[in-house]
């Protein structure tokens, strides 16, 4: 895993050092029920590994994004990164700074000021009792970036108006907002401290496609015009093809593809990466049957032994069903697979203009 | 004679400070073994339609006006115990969430015999086998043992066609369908849209699926409404609606979906929000965020219109053949 990671870093061109990098990270949660209970049903201690062996690094102003279905640990890797959880094994580095050896509350608060993150329900994740005001200014009052009450109260003006409300909506509270214009608030608290990575854990599921439009117009000039760096999550392919650089799919708290965005829907490898487009809705009517492969995500607890996915893929063998596949490169990208690595996939390529034709352009 | 006929529905909301208008003169028909798509964002009155058609508006919300005609017999006017009857029987549902569906204390064996036996003369165990077979029909694996299962012990993807299976106990004419494949994964989405496509195919079941997820009616629906603010603003074949549309909100909409393979340009947005439902604008309810506004649409309200093509579009823009080309424009 720690090799497949320098070897990914290798493979993109050597121009920027990666702003962060993920080594072989592990959570684990312990799901046993209580002690005495266990103990009369002489039941094992119950272990889920949300996250297990997880490595990629993002570069400075890029878009890297996880996809996978619910359950495959692409939130923990979001919260390990951010520090809402304390990885079980593997190392988090931020600018070549090993974040897990950093101690005390003292050390990590400069990292904590650059990294922020935005969630994906902005009904839950804002406080109803406080005001914008509030809500905004806390990060700034938290690191301490601004003093002084009129510097403040001109910063948090600055910072709405940037995500695109008015400066006055700060004296309102939560509920006197749309969906979207709370997580324009979400995003308005993240830029408090003056971040330069974002983690944005499923920011428009929760809203409707126009408002979703603008949501991820607005995080692309942000961006743009501050240079910023995301690690994006989401389960919906189309959004992440528009925003991201790189993707990485994972499956049952595994990567199972690493790729850039071009490549991954061009010419996806991993059998389970092939499946996921090919569950996208088509847009086009081009009148494609789809044949919707059957079964459902294994439980985490109980996870098949071998490559997670076999018991799903079309492609598996005896090899899958015993031996994890390790994140290999291949011909440009990372994938975990035994098929790819023996060469025994039937070859795809989706031309990018059959998913995209049809539909009107819609550019002024 | 279409299956299910709409007339100019009109679902309203007392309140102390006047009515609210939910739901605005729509009006649409579905025929048999039709999939007809219901599209928009929250808010905009696509499940309470759908509520309105089987009879499970929440009080104090009304029908204000307006008919429902199933088979040409009238169902908006009924008492409770006749629609009750008609509910389930001739009308089934799916909803978003599975497990609220379900009655978690039951198993789904016991929950499907007792729908079976509610609307069908089959005895006990002639229901028991319909159920394994309703199981088997809508693909769970090894019906006959999991006929004795509590809904926890399945998957959102496996309780979803649990639901489904409880609508077709008594072989309906019409399924609403509201928001079936939202709480679910996408390959799971996938298998559950291939389930409903084929059950509509083989019992020539109507379907009225409601939705917000434009790629969903594009793989299953014949014909599209969209509806904005309470108000149906185009209805019309899939292909016309999803490839040309012709009411900028629809247009604007399509533009709004992210696309694989158009790469990271700017998605079309559409400026604002929708109404709140006690301050909708005057005329044409989408006019303040609508870039070909003009006098007219500020004024006076537009009804669904001929547009040229195959779909109407209740736009101001079609009126007087002055129609640009919204597709270029």
């Amino acid at each position: 895993m720690a090799e497949a990671a320098q070897d990914h870093a290798l493979a993109a061109p050597a121009a920027a050092a990666p702003l962060l990098e993920v080594e072989d990270l592990a959570k684990t949660f312990d799901v046993s029920r209580p002690w005495l209970a266990r103990k009369l049903a002489r039941e094992p201690r119950l272990r889920l590994k949300a996250v297990d062996g997880v490595s990629f690094a993002i570069r400075r102003g890029e878009t890297f994004s996880l996809v996978g279905e619910s359950g495959c640990g692409k939130s923990t890797v979001a919260r390990l990164i951010v520090g809402l959880y304390t990885p079980s094994r593997g190392r988090i580095r931020f600018e070549g700074t090993d974040l897990g050896a950093l101690r005390s509350r003292r050390a990590l608060a400069p990292f904590r000021r650059r990294m922020q993150m935005i969630f994906q329900d902005p009904y839950a994740s804002l406080n109803p009792r406080w005001r914008v005001r509030d809500i905004v200014a806390e990060p700034i009052r938290a690191f301490g970036t601004v003093n002084g009450g009129a510097g403040l109260d001109a910063r948090v003006a600055e910072l709405l108006e940037q995500v695109g409300l008015a400066g006055r909506d700060d004296a309102k509270y939560p509920h006197e907002f749309s969906g979207g214009q709370r997580q324009r608030i979400s995003i308005a608290r993240a830029l408090a401290g003056n971040p330069e990575f974002l983690v944005c854990d499923e920011p428009t599921s929760a809203l409707d496609v126009s408002v979703q439009a603008q949501i991820l117009n607005l995080m692309t000039d942000l961006q743009r015009c501050l240079g910023l760096t995301y690690l994006f999550i989401s389960h919906n392919l189309a959004v992440v093809d528009h925003v991201s650089d790189h993707i990485g799919v994972m499956y049952l708290g595994r990567l199972c593809e690493v790729a850039p965005a071009r490549q991954l829907f061009r010419r996806p490898r991993h059998p389970y990466t092939r499946l996921l487009l090919d569950t996208i809705p088509d847009l086009t009517l081009s009148g494609r049957e789809r044949t919707p492969v059957a079964g459902e995500v294994p439980s985490p607890i109980h996870p098949p032994p071998g490559c997670a996915f076999h018991p799903r893929c079309p492609f598996a063998n005896g090899r899958c069903r015993s031996e994890i596949p390790a994140l290999r490169p291949a011909a440009g990208v990372l994938v975990a697979c035994h098929a790819v690595e023996e060469d025994r996939l039937p070859e795809t390529v989706r031309s990018p203009a059959s998913s995209s034709a049809g539909l009107a352009p819609a550019r002024p | 004679m279409a299956l299910l006929e709409v007339e100019h529905l009109r679902i309203e909301f007392p309140t102390r400070r006047g009515t609210l208008v939910a739901v605005d003169d729509v009006s649409l028909t579905i025929n048999e073994s039709e999939v007809l798509g219901v599209v928009g964002e929250s808010g905009a009155g696509k499940s309470l339609t759908g509520m309105a058609i089987i009879g499970l508006l929440e009080p104090p919300g009304r029908i204000g006006a307006g008919e429902i005609r199933l088979a040409g017999r009238r169902i908006d006017t009924l008492a409770y115990e006749q629609m009750r009857r008609i509910r389930g029987r001739e009308i089934g549902a799916i909803f978003q969430d599975p497990l609220t569906s379900l009655n978690p204390l039951y198993t789904i064996g016991r929950q499907l015999v007792e729908t079976i036996q509610t609307h069908t003369d089959l005895g006990p165990s002639a229901a028991r086998r319909r159920a394994v077979e309703l199981l088997a029909e809508v693909g769970i694996p090894a019906p006959e043992r999991r006929v004795d299962s509590y809904p926890h012990a399945f998957s959102g993807g496996m309780r979803q066609r649990v639901v489904i299976a409880l609508a077709l106990c008594a072989n309906p004419r019409l399924i609403i369908a509201d928001e079936p494949t939202t709480a679910l994964d996408v390959s799971i989405q996938a298998q559950i849209i291939a389930l409903l496509k084929r059950l509509c195919r083989e019992h020539g079941t109507a379907v009225m699926l409601i939705t917000h997820d434009m790629g969903v009616i594009a793989e299953t629906a014949h014909r599209v409404a969209v509806m904005y603010a309470g108000r149906l603003v185009e209805i019309g074949p899939v292909r016309d609606v999803v490839q040309n549309a012709k009411h900028p909100y629809t247009h604007g909409l399509m533009g709004s979906i992210p696309v694989i393979g158009r790469g990271a340009e700017r998605l079309t947005q559409i400026d604002g929000t929708m109404p709140r439902l006690d301050a909708i604008p005057p005329g044409c309810a989408f006019h303040p965020r609508c870039p070909h506004a003009f006098e007219r649409c500020r004024i006076e309200r537009p009804d669904l219109m001929a547009t040229g093509g195959t779909s109407r579009a209740a736009c101001w823009l079609f009126a007087e053949q002055a129609m640009p080309e919204l597709a270029h424009g």
